[in-house]
């Protein structure tokens, strides 16, 4: 459960390796976590996120198996979280880029960046929907992306994943209304991490960390969506009225 | 059938008195016994709870994906003057039952700063007031009750007897073992319904405690107003005892045993959080002070006045804004009483602004393991939840109470951690074995319990 001040006891993190999340749970005032479940497939990469974790000071921390394209096994597998205990938050932070270029020649590729990024994302996200519905208090935080925003010629493989995340998660919001459980989106732009190693670096590029205090600031408030940096909003609200053959002439 | 992902009828969002933290539950109305008894036995995996009128400030009345039962419709009272005790429904208000008994010339044992409590949440809190000092919690005066179990079966409690054990667990149990249907109590005798009231201004906090230490067993009822904005900690000390009927003027004596206190206004449901802040929390507690004679004596106000001044306002919780507020209570016995400026001036540090900043001096604990109260100080103060780095703030001084033998009112609490609690309720596993026997399936549980491990 949630304490008054909006800080939780249990998080659930679906992409148990991913940056952004580690650095949130990290972000949450770490004395009052209790529990902090890292779903992701087995690797010597997610042992290492429960180790830094928990030589971080955050107590109950595991790792877990879990596969965002495995949509059969997801029932099952949020079912046993939430049956060992309440879960307060949890982070839907899965998500690869894929190798735009690739996919294009070979749409295998493409398959399996929507498979994880979209349906993977719905059908985990359904999952957990219904048993916060269940508990009746807690959040789901989804990781879209300013990329879901306008499609964009370098990465619309990646981005149209992203946007139908996007659309999926504010529906899935407004049908959790009222219900104590909520939902909320964070679209960050680019972010210093494994995924954006080697590309070249965007104005407004943060730190995860950074994102993470933007997320945790906006679980307190109960917003809804959140941009990652708040000025983003501004900035994707301007390209997205900029006419086509403009938008395609933009660098990158 | 799969259930709707949005809310279906029955379904409310609960929270407590300090609107923090809400979560949904199936709100189930029962009239009477046997509907008690079915609600519990059809409880499902989430289970069941009692709520009264909803005062504790965190999340005690409220239960996630539970059975929240609302007991309000068993509020019958029965007044018996031979014996001096009232029988109520634990559905009953201090306020309905108050109305009913005040003009027979009768008062509750204890009330604390609100009348509209439940007798189901006064036990359950086991609530204190102005008169702890003299006459212990509420729990101290209830001579029997009803209690259905986590089975649905009927049990007579006493105090007492075979039943001791399961009857103090139930006081400050926090609705954690069983349905509380019915209890009677003990009642003050009245002559008149007015409060004889003492005033002095004092000008620091050393001084206040110096007047409280020395001065309360001259009264029946006696709590601080600290100016929680002001460094020098300067309150209001009012003292007080039910006036005698011979007290009372000729025009007064006409309706000596009156009792029909009236809600003055209403909060705007929609209050800018901003409104209140250091500037206007200071304005309030200077005007609060200054308005207070230095000195006076005898004064004659009403019951509402003396004891419930908020109820006057109705749902006054609302002007702290979306976020809400918390109310941190302590107690720390009184070889650690310097807690309770430090508390004073870490809470005016972090810029938690508070109006409502009050200082008692309890008398010793009851048998009941959970009960809150034990001898020594006790501070409230009311802060909005919005303030950046309250978290961090009130993580330091749980940890200073936990260290000097204090702990948190769970009626209150809606923050501390597990461990924290364990450690300053040391006879929470002896509560558990009772609990166990009352309710071995596990039925009643509440945010609180979840959060707290209970």
């Amino acid at each position: 459960m949630n304490d008054a001040l909006g800080e939780p006891q249990s998080v659930l993190v679906l992409g148990g390796t991913s940056e952004i999340a580690l650095a949130t749970v990290k972000a949450f005032p770490r004395a009052r976590l209790r529990r902090v479940v890292l779903a992701a497939r087995p690797s010597a990469h997610r042992d290492a996120s429960v180790l830094a974790l928990t030589q971080a000071g955050v107590s109950g921390v595991t790792g877990i198996d879990f596969d965002a394209r495995s949509t059969d096994t997801h029932g099952a597998f949020i079912d046993g979280v939430f049956d060992a205990g309440d879960i307060d938050v949890v982070l839907l932070a899965f998500g690869v880029l894929g190798d735009q270029e690739a996919a294009e020649a070979d749409p295998h590729l493409a398959v399996e960046v929507a498979t994880t990024n979209y349906t993977g994302a719905v059908s985990v996200g359904l999952h957990v929907a219904r048993r916060l519905r269940l508990q009746g208090h807690g959040s789901l935080v989804v990781f879209s992306s300013v990329a879901g925003d306008r499609a964009r010629r370098s990465n619309y493989i990646y981005g149209s994943t992203k946007a139908g995340l996007d659309a999926f998660a504010q529906g899935l919001g407004d049908a959790l209304y009222g219900t104590g459980a909520h939902v909320l989106v964070v679209r960050p732009g680019m972010v210093r991490t494994r995924m954006s190693a080697g590309l070249p670096e965007a104005p407004m590029t943060l730190d995860a960390n950074v994102v993470a205090d933007i997320v945790v600031k906006a679980l307190r408030k109960g917003r809804e969506t959140v941009y990652a940096p708040g000025p983003l909003r501004l900035v994707m609200a301007g390209l997205k009225t900029l006419p086509r053959p403009v938008f395609r002439k933009l660098p990158r | 059938m799969t259930p709707s992902l949005s809310v279906t009828e029955g379904e409310q969002l609960l929270t407590g008195w300090g609107r923090t933290c809400p979560s949904l539950a199936r709100v189930q109305p029962c009239a009477s016994v046997e509907d008690v008894q079915t609600a519990i036995r059809q409880a499902g995996p989430r289970g069941a709870l009692v709520r009264g009128l909803g005062r504790s400030y965190g999340d005690a009345s409220q239960s996630g994906g539970g059975t929240v039962l609302d007991l309000r419709a068993m509020s019958g009272v029965a007044y018996d003057p031979l014996s001096g005790t009232v029988t109520a429904g634990a559905g009953a208000s201090l306020d309905e039952i108050m109305r009913s008994i005040v003009p027979q010339g009768a008062f509750v044992p204890v009330t604390p700063g609100t009348r509209m409590i439940t007798v189901g949440g006064a036990i359950g809190a086991d609530v204190h007031g102005k008169n702890h000092h003299v006459d212990g919690t509420f729990g101290t005066h209830v001579q029997k009750m009803t209690l259905i179990d986590g089975n649905g079966e009927i049990r007579e409690l006493a105090p007492s007897g075979e039943t001791a054990a399961q009857f103090w667990a139930t006081i400050g149990g926090m609705g954690l073992t069983g349905a509380v249907v019915e209890a009677t109590f003990d009642v003050i005798p009245l002559t008149s319904s007015l409060i004889s009231v003492d005033t002095q201004r004092v000008s620091n906090l050393d001084d206040v405690m110096a007047r409280m230490a020395e001065g309360d067993s001259g009264y029946r009822y006696t709590v601080a107003w600290i100016d929680s904005v002001a460094s020098s900690g300067r309150g209001i000390i009012t003292s007080g005892d039910h006036a005698p009927v011979d007290q009372l003027s000729d025009k007064q004596r006409i309706k000596a045993l009156a009792f029909d206190p009236k809600a003055l206004a209403t909060a705007p449901a929609i209050f800018p959080s901003g409104l209140l802040n250091n500037l206007t929390i200071r304005a309030f507690n200077e005007a609060w002070f200054r308005k207070a004679p230095r000195s006076r004596v005898g004064e004659l106000q009403s019951i509402g006045a003396f004891f419930h001044p908020l109820d006057g306002i109705q749902n006054w919780n609302r002007i702290y804004g979306p976020r809400g507020f918390l109310q941190y209570q302590f107690v720390v016995p009184d070889s650690a009483s310097h807690v309770i400026r430090i508390a004073l001036d870490r809470l005016r540090e972090v810029g938690a602004p508070s109006f409502l900043t009050v200082l008692k001096r309890f008398g010793p604990a009851n048998p009941a393991p959970l009960s809150f109260p034990q001898a020594g100080w006790t501070l409230a103060a009311d802060v909005p939840a919005r303030i950046e780095g309250l978290g961090a703030t009130l993580d330091e001084l749980d940890e200073l109470i936990t260290d000097v033998g204090g702990r948190l009112y769970l009626a209150k609490d809606s923050r501390q951690s597990p461990q924290m609690f364990a450690r300053t309720y040391p006879r929470l596993a002896e509560w558990q074995l009772v609990r166990d026997e009352l309710d071995p399936r596990g039925v009643f549980t509440s945010d609180l319990a979840r959060r707290l491990s209970i």
